[in-house]
């Protein structure tokens, strides 16, 4: 597919960066020239230096026969019109990167009008992830498959851990739960394991299964912790707005701090139930007297890296709450992370990445099975991907062990029609209307026909 | 610095350079010269037996940064020649292996200097190899390779901007393999037309084999002692003539026009100073030589041929200009310098370079005037960054001192300072003939083995744009970081 993208910012950056490597023909366009030289030399795509919302800049880029424009520059309004100005040319899909709140409405009543296939809040969809780890905090990261029937886990085995050292078929055998570990990364090191695989602390593990089953496998281990219900957010920006309304409206506690006392009003303005403070997130005493121990969960959410990375450790030492911090850098995010010194990290790249992927694997197959969610995995080395069965399946009814699946490939879990959860073993097969979830180290699957060898 | 992946894109071009050479096989076959063979089979399975030991398994870590990219441009250009040169040696039909690698130096590097007296009595598929080198070489050797092997993920940018030449690399496709072969697809139906064009007009198929390539890679090989001029034929000089030009343009305003964007095209400013120049070297010249050939016309069919010739770096010739007035020679001298348009097969400074330089002149003349005046250098429509403008000053006073060195190192053949003079610059700007000694109907044979090597130097200098030649000698480029000591 030919896919132009306008801006190249972190956002843009991880598109260009998947987008070529699978195979696609990109374009960047961004103001900066000497960001789009730099673009041009890392990675194997053409580059137009200029403003990507004008006319002449996208007919120089051949707006007219691409597949797909994504713009990801810092401004709404020129997100806006560049793709306004690519429809009216002639392009097939438009994304946009859409983040103040007061357009959200009206981009329900006229996405159409403003030529838009589809608008992405990346504050938006990260604070939804933040909320989904805040409900299951012993894993590290939760994401979810087929309108969250099936759930994958990110676990860290730490020290003094009951699984350490357990072989996976035991496992399987003592506890009677349907669960999968569908990927474990150890070291720099990715296996996806069979039975005979035998956990190691620090090992990542990747667990597949519904949200009640894993409920109980965490309760059966005694590593279980309840839903978080008093959550306090350092920094009042608009990730932060949409995490409290999805934390209020679950029912927890908010309390939000930033030292901007007019950005606090309006805060508590706009969330009369949220505990609103003024004063500064980084000061020890603040948050003692704002009573951190008895917080469930610390997430810091300012425009910074690097505080959010002090403020976590500095919470993360000082209580035994989920600590969450978001961080856009990814260097700095696996500083942090691989060796455990903050519970879970989130950064709106990742998240904007995955949900524009996910549109373009669907683009690039309209006949047969879609893919309904992509997730990325193992730092991004893994997919998971949800596909939706079709009646154009190969094979539908088929038991798995008379199949011969390719290398790499794992079906982690079918959700049937009619609510039932299978962990899949040999005898098991797909129907037309299942969700199947599939684990793959191949990063370009897109059609479910192609995991047979 | 990433020597497995060095070693591996080395690896690929060495099995590329092998299959190529069997081309020349076939020639030997056709005309009969069993002798031959052998001289091609040998390096055959050298290049063969080195190129699987080090190009056979991709390394792990793919990754080329600049100066891998530019040390990769510059050896595979030295191994190439190295080991193009050796089917002349073991043929014998050049004894001494430095006129060998001269030779095919000269090939690769679209120069088209000689070494040889007597061309008439080389064999066939010698002959074929010399100037099948020049196409090969006019478009360079790794792009050819990027065109049909992939070698790393991204980042071949590198290596694409070390060999083409000119001041800024344009892609015309996002990815970098898709851009490789629309290039090679416009060099070679250009290349075909001519060669049938030739045929439709009588010429042999051989010869008009061996002109074409010279005239695709603006090299200037030909199989006649007296060049193109042996024909003494108008419509081979015009079709010749032609194509040099068509070749000293940008490939990328052929795929503007394939595209139908024509206001790109004859918007161009390069292109348009290209025709400028052209023209008014071609009357002046053909005013100045009128007397010698009578007519006008007649000046103007010998001044069109030559100045297409030189200018565009490729150095056929149809009459021996050395013995034209001052003028004409003097003209022509400058033409080698400016070259043909930038992103073309040609050598030479390049007319977008010259274009450049030029409005930057004008530009300080007019600050001097109102020193707080802000303006910009346009090119082509768009503002030239200041990057690219101070590259091109830069590149003019590294070639100039490429140039003084080689002038004065070369004057200790003591041979007269016309000679010398005009051999380095049409070394370094890849023409071929100069004048006195090494004039169109002369050769580079006197010079000594010292001479050949620095002339060989300064060719591929020229060819890559020195940056490459110049890394090579860079040791921060060759040297592996010294223990506990991190930094590069």
């Amino acid at each position: 597919m030919k896919i132009i993208i306008v801006g190249i910012g972190k956002v843009g950056r991880i598109l260009t960066e998947q987008l070529s490597a699978d195979k696609h023909d990109v374009i960047v366009i961004d103001c900066n020239a000497d960001l789009v030289d730099k673009t041009v030399n890392n990675y194997d795509v053409m580059g137009i230096a200029g403003n990507g919302a004008s006319y002449d800049v996208q007919n120089e880029a051949n707006v007219s026969s691409a597949d797909l424009l994504i713009a990801t520059t810092p401004s709404d309004e020129i997100n806006i019109l560049a793709c306004l100005v690519a429809k009216k040319l002639g392009v097939k899909h438009t994304i946009a990167r859409i983040r103040n709140p007061e357009y959200e409405v009206q981009l329900q009543v006229m996405r159409e009008e403003l030529g838009l296939s589809m608008a992405i809040n990346p504050e938006k969809a990260t604070a939804r992830e933040i909320s989904r780890i805040l409900r299951f905090p012993s894993a590290i990261k939760l994401e979810t498959f087929s309108n969250q029937r099936i759930e994958l886990v990110e676990y860290k085995i730490g020290k003094d851990n009951p699984l350490r050292g357990v072989k996976l078929s035991e496992l399987y055998k003592n506890i009677h739960v349907k669960v999968l570990i569908c990927a474990v990364a150890r070291g720099r090191q990715i296996y996806i394991p069979t039975g005979d695989f035998v956990l190691e602390e620090s090992d990542k593990i990747y667990l597949t299964a519904s949200p009640q089953d894993l409920k109980l496998l965490f309760q059966h281990l005694g590593i279980f912790r309840s839903r978080a219900s008093k959550v306090m957010i350092v920094g009042a920006s608009k990730m932060a707005y949409y995490l409290a309304c999805e934390l209020i409206s679950m029912g927890m506690k908010v309390k939000i701090i930033d030292s901007d006392e007019k950005r606090c009003r309006e805060m508590s303005e706009k969330l009369s139930k949220a505990l609103v403070i003024c004063g500064d997130g980084t000061d020890s005493e603040l948050l003692k007297e704002e009573n951190i121990e008895q917080m469930d969960a610390f997430v810091a959410l300012t425009g910074v890296d690097e505080t959010n990375i002090i403020l976590s450790l500095f919470a993360s030492g000082y209580t035994s709450c989920k600590v969450v911090a978001k961080i856009n850098r990814k260097s700095f995010a696996d500083l942090v992370v691989n060796d455990g010194l903050v519970d879970s990290v989130v950064s709106t790249g990742n998240v904007t990445s995955e949900i524009i992927l996910q549109y373009t694997r669907t683009m690039q197959n309209n006949t047969t099975s879609s893919v309904k969610t992509l997730h990325r995995i193992v730092n991004e080395k893994v997919e998971a991907l949800e596909f939706g069965v079709t009646k154009d399946l190969n094979f539908i009814g088929v038991a798995f062990k008379d199949l011969e699946l390719k290398d790499n490939i794992l079906i982690a879990a079918i959700a049937r029609r009619d609510g039932e959860i299978i962990i899949p073993g040999g005898n098991d097969y797909l129907l037309e209307g299942d969700d199947v979830i599939i684990i793959t180290t191949n990063t370009s699957l897109n059609d479910l026909n192609d995991i047979l060898k | 610095m990433n020597y497995k992946m060095i070693g591996y894109v080395l690896g690929r071009i060495l099995l590329v350079e092998a299959a190529l050479m069997l081309f020349p096989i076939i020639i030997a076959i056709i005309y009969g010269e069993t002798k031959i063979i052998s001289a091609f089979v040998l390096p055959i399975i050298l290049l063969l037996i080195i190129g699987l030991a080090i190009g056979i398994k991709s390394p792990n870590d793919n990754s080329i940064y600049a100066r891998e990219g530019l040390l990769i441009v510059a050896l595979s250009w030295v191994a190439m020649s190295l080991f193009g040169a050796v089917p002349f040696f073991i043929s014998g039909a050049i004894p001494n292996f430095v006129d060998c690698l001269f030779e095919t130096v000269s090939g690769f590097t679209t120069t088209g200097s000689t070494i040889l007296t007597d061309v008439e009595s080389m064999p066939y598929s010698l002959l074929f190899w010399r100037s099948f080198t020049h196409w090969v070489g006019g478009m360079g050797v790794l792009v050819f390779v990027m065109a049909v092997l992939p070698i790393s993920k991204g980042r071949t940018m590198h290596i694409m901007r070390a060999e083409v030449p000119g001041p800024s690399v344009g892609k015309l496709s996002s990815k970098i393999r898709t851009t490789a072969k629309i290039l090679y697809s416009i060099y070679l139906i250009m290349t075909l037309s001519e060669i049938i064009l030739l045929v439709c007009g009588g010429m042999p198929l051989f010869d008009s084999l061996i002109h074409s390539f010279g005239s695709a890679g603006t090299g200037g090989f030909s199989n006649k002692s007296l060049s193109v001029g042996a024909y003494n034929n108008a419509y081979f000089e015009i079709v010749i003539g032609v194509f040099m030009f068509l070749f000293g343009i940008n490939f990328n305003l052929y795929y503007f026009l394939l595209l139908k964007r024509f206001r790109e095209v004859f918007r161009s400013e390069e292109l348009l100073t290209y025709f400028g120049i052209a023209i008014v070297a071609v009357l002046c010249i053909a005013a100045n030589i009128t007397e010698l050939y009578g007519s006008f016309v007649e000046a103007l069919r010998y001044s069109f041929f030559q100045v297409s010739s030189v200018m565009t770096t490729t150095g056929f010739a149809t009459a021996d200009f050395n013995l034209w007035p001052t003028f004409s020679k003097v003209i022509l001298v400058i033409l080698m310098f400016f070259g043909a348009c930038a992103g073309s097969t040609a050598g030479g400074i390049k007319t977008a370079r010259l274009v450049i330089l030029f409005k930057s002149c004008i530009k300080d003349l007019r600050r001097m005037i109102h020193p707080n005046a802000v303006s910009s250098i346009r090119f082509e429509g768009k503002t030239a960054d200041e990057k690219t403008v101070r590259g091109t000053h830069l590149y003019l006073v590294m070639y100039l001192i490429i140039f003084i060195v080689s002038v004065a190192l070369l004057s200790l053949e003591g041979k007269d300072m016309i000679t010398t003079f005009t051999a380095v610059a049409t070394c370094l700007n890849n023409v071929g003939p100069g004048l006195e000694i090494v004039g169109p109907m002369g050769s580079f044979a006197s010079f000594s083995s010292a001479g050949k090597l620095l002339l060989s130097f300064n060719m591929l200098a020229g060819r890559l744009e020195i940056y490459p030649m110049l890394a090579l000698c860079a040791p921060a480029l060759w040297f592996k970081k010294r223990k506990n000591d991190d930094s590069e």
